[in-house]
């Protein structure tokens, strides 16, 4: 009982880290269509460069910010100079995206050699708390708060500003959002250095749970695959009910049938693909 | 500093052209191929061998036996297809002499067959138990340990001087984990103890806690995590606020992987085949000549190598500097029988696996950082502990379910 209580916790918690990794790739999957297989070398970038910035003195919410902005500019030259020339050409978004992940990982091994590095939990943070009786981290619950911050502002981004209208005009019908007049493909660079930000923080943010080593960035794209093919490209409600419903298929999958926790989690994937395609928040394909 | 094959021709060329050399140094040089990883997830480990490696060349002036040393370093990239090709080009294209390396035990299973044929010795540190058991390659040669080498005498600490009664394992679900727990579960059993359960995450496993959660009841926890996985493990047990003592392999509190650590690593004791707080003559040649190149001290994997090159020295010395006769040579590195090495005393067994000291550490904080600070010595062990040979060949190889738990 208390053990399920703990991991029911803890799904929330890894959810939360799921959202903020996922919401990007959600937004640009749904309005670019690219299959951005770079974003967990974000994720891994983010959290390398925040050790950078601490060690030079920073504090962990400043890193965290400035490691955001800096992969965020870093994603938005990607966007301007390579991925705008293959606009609609699919496997060669795969392709290259895929051969930067690979470069961006050999990069890091250079600058911050193969060894891991740890992330300190800010001092604030630290500690465990009691849960119904039960000590759980602190700062994994101050994950999930972050987690649910953010879905809201960017709830209100997309469906309370005009920036949002026209971005999911975008994701709805982009060739008829030019025709209204819509820049689409200023939103696509937009969209493009939104996501990175958030796939960047989120790598810091997880930096005090997971540390940071070579390696990193493909073990998180799948998690941000899976969450979201279950939840349907383009809708942040998806990202958000995919991350916590991924966030309880790893945790008690791992937990309950260990040999299986890949089934576990890659099986639902597989159903929805067959049964639902479009994800179960996911729009029809216009 | 890197060397590359080319730049250290055109510097031991310069060095000949100024130099009056002995008519020794004129003989063709020595050539040992180093396979290691450069690239992708297990590039920490590798980049260490190279350094370890280069540490001992400099300490010897690239001169083994009164011969010239060329290094030819290799990437494998980490996987087996790499493994293959880059053997091929160092035995087919450069000739070596002897390998070092690699890494990885799906590495060198790579690679076994071809290297036996091609008669090439090879040297690694790859802990695949049946290499030196029931499936020996003639011209496999291992000074640093089995999977399991380091979990006999850790299991026997544990169960003799820290009287534990029930501990839980953790390791990766891969050859090298099942091994080790299945070692130290036959030890730790034997001794009295029970293992009350055995947990296998996956190697890649961001979260740890669902497993972390399932831990009660139990004195302590063996964790037999590798790369990385030791450190995301250690930081989410203490969080989870999680105090039990941890006993862990010689990945798990590598020298070299202190520095990456925080407070949640002090306490863990942890058996190594290599501590860098030995007091020997080359020991300390290997510790401060890292520090002084590297900035960091030697763990398990530059001290492997450097190791390596000892034993390389050793066997040379007794064939006169010859390689010509590989067959000569090969026995020669499996009868090299060593008192001052990094490591302490070591020699081989007819198996060609090491039979030497391992250590049982404790992981403390002195200032700044934290050290690995050795409280007893297990020397002259032998991959198969107090176990008689026949008997234990006889049994099946360790695996994630052999030997069944007593409980």
């Amino acid at each position: 009982m208390s053990v399920s209580l703990l991991l029911a916790i803890n799904s929330i918690t890894l959810g939360g880290l799921l959202f903020l990794l996922s919401a990007g790739f959600s937004l640009i999957f749904g309005l670019m269509k690219i299959p951005n297989l770079t974003h967990g070398s974000f994720f891994m970038l983010g959290a390398y460069l925040s050790t950078t910035l601490i060690a030079r003195g920073f504090d962990f919410w400043t890193a965290a910010l400035v490691a955001g902005v800096l992969v965020a500019v870093f994603g938005t030259i990607v966007e301007r100079l390579i991925l705008r020339r293959l606009a609609g050409a699919e496997l060669a978004q795969v392709l290259v995206t895929l051969g930067l992940s690979f470069m961006i990982a050999d990069v890091c091994l250079m600058v911050w050699t193969g060894d891991p590095i740890r992330i300190d939990t800010p001092a604030a943070l630290r500690g465990t708390t009691s849960v119904m009786g039960l000590g759980f981290p602190i700062y994994r619950l101050a994950v999930s708060l972050i987690a649910v911050v953010f879905a809201a502002g960017l709830w209100g981004l997309l469906d309370r500003t005009r920036l949002g209208a026209m971005i999911r005009a975008g994701v709805d019908d982009a060739p008829m959002a030019r025709v209204v007049g819509i820049r689409v493909s200023r939103l696509f660079t937009v969209v493009f250095g939104l996501g990175a930000w958030l796939a960047g923080f989120a790598g810091v943010i997880g930096g005090p749970i997971l540390s940071v080593y070579p390696g990193l960035d493909q073990e998180m794209l799948p998690l941000a695959l899976v969450v979201v093919i279950l939840g349907g490209s383009g809708s942040l409600l998806g990202s958000f009910v995919g991350s916590f419903v991924v966030g309880f298929l790893y945790n008690f999958g791992q937990a309950m049938f260990p040999e299986l926790a890949y089934v576990v989690l890659f099986l639902p994937m597989l159903l929805v693909l067959v049964v639902r395609p479009q994800g179960l928040f996911g729009r029809q394909a216009v | 500093m890197r060397i590359t094959r080319r730049s250290f021709l055109a510097g031991t060329a310069a060095v000949a052209a100024t130099l009056p050399f002995p008519a020794i140094a004129q003989n063709k040089p020595v050539k040992i191929g180093l396979l290691t990883v450069k690239t992708g997830p297990l590039a920490a480990g590798g980049i260490q061998m190279e350094q370890g490696t280069i540490r001992f060349m400099k300490d010897r002036n690239y001169t083994l036996a009164g011969r010239k040393v060329e290094l030819i370093v290799a990437d494998t990239g980490g996987n087996p297809a790499g493994t293959k090709t880059k053997t091929q080009e160092l035995v087919e294209r450069d000739g070596v002499d002897m390998i070092f390396g690699p890494l990885a035990a799906f590495e060198l299973l790579a690679i076994s067959d071809y290297t036996a044929q091609a008669k090439t010795p090879v040297l690694s540190l790859a802990a695949a138990e049946d290499m030196t058991q029931r499936r020996p390659n003639p011209y496999f040669i291992r000074a640093s340990a089995t999977s399991s080498q380091n979990m006999h005498p850790l299991a026997d600490y544990a169960a003799k001087e820290l009287k534990y009664k029930r501990v839980m394992t953790l390791a990766d679900d891969f050859a090298f984990g099942h091994e080790q727990m299945a070692g130290f579960g036959r030890v730790f059993e034997d001794g009295g103890g029970r293992i009350a359960k055995k947990l296998w995450p996956p190697l890649v496993t961001p979260d740890y806690t669902p497993y972390i959660a399932q831990i009660t009841g139990v004195d302590a926890v063996v964790q037999g995590f590798a790369s990385s996985n030791p450190l995301k493990f250690m930081k989410q047990y203490r969080d989870a606020g999680l105090k039990l003592p941890v006993l862990g392999g010689g990945t798990a509190a590598d020298d070299a992987l202190l520095k990456s650590y925080g407070d949640e690593a002090v306490g863990m004791i942890s058996c190594s085949f290599y501590t860098a707080d030995l007091d020997t003559p080359s020991n300390k040649r290997l510790v401060d000549g890292m520090v002084k190149d590297y900035g960091n001290i030697p763990g398990l994997y530059a001290a492997g190598l450097y190791i390596n090159g000892i034993v390389a020295e050793g066997a040379l010395e007794k064939t006169g500097g010859k390689t010509d006769d590989r067959e000569a040579f090969n026995k020669a590195l499996r009868s090299v029988s060593l008192t001052d090495t990094p490591r302490g005393p070591l020699s081989f067994d007819h198996l060609g696996n090491v039979v030497g000291s391992f250590y049982i550490r404790r992981t403390e904080r002195k200032g700044d950082k934290l050290v690995n600070t050795t409280i007893k010595t297990y020397p002259k062990v032998s991959q198969f502990w107090t176990y008689d040979e026949k008997w234990f060949l006889s049994q099946a190889v360790y695996s994630r379910d052999f030997p069944p738990l007593k409980s």
